[in-house]
């Protein structure tokens, strides 16, 4: 393992480096991909349970002697035919870029279905090298392999690798770059299709052959056969239909002939190829009995307590992030009280400085104010990693594929949903795995509804603020609910319209149980951490610089200034008065001159320009800039809250939280109106990025943007209203 | 002697059964195809839930949806 370098500079690489080779690494959803990705490249990313986590083509290097090598993490596929966008990303990789060698990534407890793929990059001709992933695992269950065997029967070099252990990892690249640089590479392993088929076969690849029809040097007898499938993306490649039409002609022949169609048989021989091999290579010591994933599933997925237990373990989600958090949220409020004492005590008492304003109001106020939530936000995305990588992710899809299929989605829809509550971004890339164009936009535009983690602390701050402590855990999980309600039935009105179709063939693998191990997890919360982190650290702390500003300027109009000092000056004047009275009415203009200086900025005059629009909702100026602010990221809300009750207040070490502040300005039903507000209206602006590049279209973005914000504006005045009347 | 062709749907948990056939159209075939599901495969009925159909197909599990489930012709096995 010594001559394997990790690097992160290619660069710096290139000049000592001979070679440069790409490897691309395919395999099956769960069969270990991107724990392999990992352990080659030492790449930070994360590994889950449901197919299809990848969805970018994720790259690193890493380098073996001399050779410097490029591994290319392809989207999970079952097969060469693409169903989904992902699985046509790996296959347009595998075909068109023509990597110098690709490491197809077996779970060795599953390996005839793996093996399925396998053959079909085999046959496509590209150079291969298999790697028996988890064989430990397999090997416990009683499955004894013949590598040797086994890899002379494929015709492909098969090396074993236990992922999470990185086991295996400097054997496999040695064989990849060696099969790579091998100048004479044997024909790959021909499986034989039966008479009929072949006959067939030969006469397309012929066609094929003569007209010079081999798009992106793909071979004739893979275009055949894929032709012959009936496969959709090389029918639209070759551009000279008659040899299309011959091969429908060829298919209809095949099928009244063999009582099957090709694409049965096809698969039927290449599975028969696989277990023909696996017969003689691989021992199974154990009859297949029932797992212990078998007998989890029989309680999990069972139809009485498979709902109820999916929202049990919602709940225990929503009061873990609340409870366990909890403490920790004090000692970071404390330290940020402590920190804007002593900053602002950097001042002489009474004196007026800019820069004091701008570190104790503008940068603690707005970022402390959101770096207070770390702890929620770390706990939930322990919970979201912890569901994924344990399988349980495939189980939700399962259960609320009857609800679903009720709004025309299926089952499989609700995991880009699920990851949502982390954040919507990676939420809507998730939605790659949908097959069906109008599921996945359909599922895209409800998306925001799930309340993701960055709207978890406004409500961390308004529930604590306006609900008794043991309504804290069910307020969020109402919260969280009234989303996801939302989300199903603007899916269904969106299917029901103007998304209106059939829905796709829901087919989908339940992977086993799996204890998640530390580092997965442990990476993902890291790098969560980080993001919120770093987050704060910039475009948070941008803005609330920027939103402090806009709060500083311009300036009271110097006669309303004149005004508050000849009041201060009438205080001073009376002689009678106590001096504490004095100071205390004193105070009171001050607040009032803050408060007037206030609305008279750049912000107050804009919150005040919405506030009739907003103010049906139950929201005065403050909250709405805060709700403009939110627009950026959803975070700024909190933030700007902490802003605008920070400049308004006279500042000091014993200053009131900023909860105490809200619960003195405004009701519960306000609260509860704030909350609504954030989770239905404008997603934030990387949302609504990410979904002008996932569909493809402004058009789509825009709509979402509108149409949740218009829903939002709805809802909000109505419960506010009817709250108005009731109370 | 060959036992009657039903649709997966009319499985009982715990059968096996072996497919025979997949009524249906290209994508639903080819989809199936790549999850292990080809006739001639035997395969076991795992659990049923009221919703999707969870098979034991070749080791791993599957789950196809019930308007799929009722596309694929089975044998008892």
């Amino acid at each position: 393992m010594a001559n394997i370098v990790r690097t992160d500079e290619p660069a710096r690489q290139a000049a000592t480096t001979t070679r440069q080779l790409t490897v691309a690494l395919a395999g099956n959803p769960n069969a270990g991909k991107t724990t392999i990705f990992n352990a080659l490249t030492g790449g930070r990313q994360h590994v889950g349970n449901y197919p299809g986590v990848t969805v970018e083509k994720k790259e690193g290097s890493c380098r073996v002697g001399q050779t410097h090598l490029r591994i290319v993490d392809l989207p999970g596929t079952y097969s060469l035919t693409a169903y989904s966008a992902e699985e046509l990303v790996a296959r347009n990789f595998l075909i068109h870029d023509r990597p110098d060698v690709v490491i197809d990534v077996l779970d060795a407890s599953n390996l005839e279905r793996n093996l399925y793929l396998a053959v079909q990059i085999m046959e496509l001709g590209a150079p291969l090298v298999l790697a028996l992933n988890m064989s430990d695992v397999a090997e416990q269950r009683g499955i004894r392999f013949d590598l040797g065997l086994l890899s002379d029967l494929l015709g492909v070099p098969i090396m074993p690798t236990i992922g999470h252990k990185g086991l295996g990892k400097a054997d496999l690249l040695a064989k990849a770059v060696e099969v790579a640089e091998r100048q004479d590479r044997p024909a790959p392993r021909r499986i034989d299709y039966g008479p009929e088929m072949e006959a067939e076969i030969g006469k397309l690849q012929q066609r094929i052959d003569q007209a010079g029809q081999t798009p992106d040097g793909a071979g004739s007898r893979w275009l055949a056969l894929k032709l012959l499938e009936g496969d959709e993306n090389v029918r639209e490649r070759i551009a000279d239909t008659s040899i299309v039409a011959a091969a429908e002609q060829a298919a209809e022949r095949l099928d009244s002939l063999l009582g099957d169609t090709p694409e049965a048989l096809i698969a039927d021989r290449r599975y028969g190829f696989i277990a023909g091999a696996c017969q003689e290579a691989v021992r199974s010591t154990v009859e297949s009995r029932r797992s212990t994933s078998d007998r989890i599933d029989m309680v999990v997925t069972s139809r009485v307590l498979g709902l109820p237990i999916f929202l049990a373990l919602m709940y225990g989600v929503f009061h873990l992030t609340f409870t366990l958090g909890d403490p920790a949220m004090g000692w970071i409020e404390a330290g940020f009280g402590w920190l804007s004492g002593a900053v602002g005590g950097l001042w002489p008492e009474g004196s007026e400085s800019l820069l004091r304003s701008l570190l104790v109001d503008g940068v603690i106020g707005g970022v402390g104010g959101v770096l207070v939530f770390l702890p929620n936000i770390v706990l939930l995305f322990l919970a979201i990693a912890l569901l994924e990588d344990t399988g349980y992710m495939a189980r939700a899809a399962f259960l609320m594929d009857r609800l679903m299929h009720k709004i025309g989605l299926h089952g499989k829809s609700f995991v880009p949903m699920l990851i949502g509550f982390g954040c919507s971004v990676p939420a809507i890339m998730a939605t790659r795995t949908l097959e069906s164009s109008r599921d996945r936009l359909t599922t895209m535009m409800v998306i925001p509804l799930m309340s993701c983690g960055a709207r978890l602390p406004i409500y961390a701050l308004i529930i604590p603020a306006f609900f008794p402590r043991a309504w804290h855990a069910p307020m969020l999980w109402i919260i969280y609910l009234i989303g996801i309600i939302l989300a199903v039935l603007l899916a269904k009105l969106l299917k029901s319209t103007i998304l209106r179709g059939e829905a796709p063939p829901f087919v989908m693998e339940l992977p086993p149980y799996r204890a998640p191990t530390l580092r997965s997890v442990g990476l993902h919360m890291w790098n969560r951490c980080g993001a919120y982190l770093k987050k704060a650290g910039t475009v948070i702390l941008a803005i609330s610089i920027v939103l402090w500003a806009m709060q500083q300027w311009p300036d009271l109009p110097q006669d309303r200034e004149a005004a508050f000092a000849a009041q201060r000056g009438l205080v001073l004047a009376r002689t009678q008065l106590p001096p504490e009275a004095k100071d205390e009415l004193i105070a009171e203009i001050d607040q009032a001159e803050a408060q007037a200086a206030l609305e008279a900025s750049l912000m107050g005059r804009i919150g005040r320009g919405i506030e009739p629009i907003l103010r049906p909702c139950g929201f005065d100026w403050k909250i709405s800039t805060a709700m403009i602010g939110a627009f950026a990221a959803k975070e700024v809300f909190v933030a700007q809250m902490g802003i605008v009750y920070s400049l308004g207040e006279e500042q000091d070490e014993e200053s009131e939280p900023l909860r105490a502040r809200l619960q003195a300005a405004y009701t519960p039903l306000q609260g509860f109106c704030i909350m609504l507000f954030c989770l239905i209206s404008a997603p934030c602006m990387a949302t609504i990025a990410i979904t002008r590049r996932e569909s493809n279209s402004w058009k789509w973005a825009m709509f979402q943007l509108a149409g949740l914000t218009v829903l939002a504006w709805v809802i909000t005045a109505t419960v506010y209203q009817v709250g108005r009347l009731l109370s | 002697m060959h036992s009657n062709l039903i649709p997966l749907t009319m499985a009982r948990p715990g059968q096996r059964v072996r497919v025979t056939r997949v009524e249906g159209g290209h994508g639903l075939r080819g989809r199936l195809c790549a999850m292990g599901l080809v006739p001639g495969t035997p395969v076991e009925v795992v659990c049923f839930g009221g919703g999707p159909v969870v098979l034991n197909v070749l080791g791993g599990r599957v789950m196809i949806g019930r308007g799929m489930a009722d596309k694929v012709m089975v044998r008892e096995a």
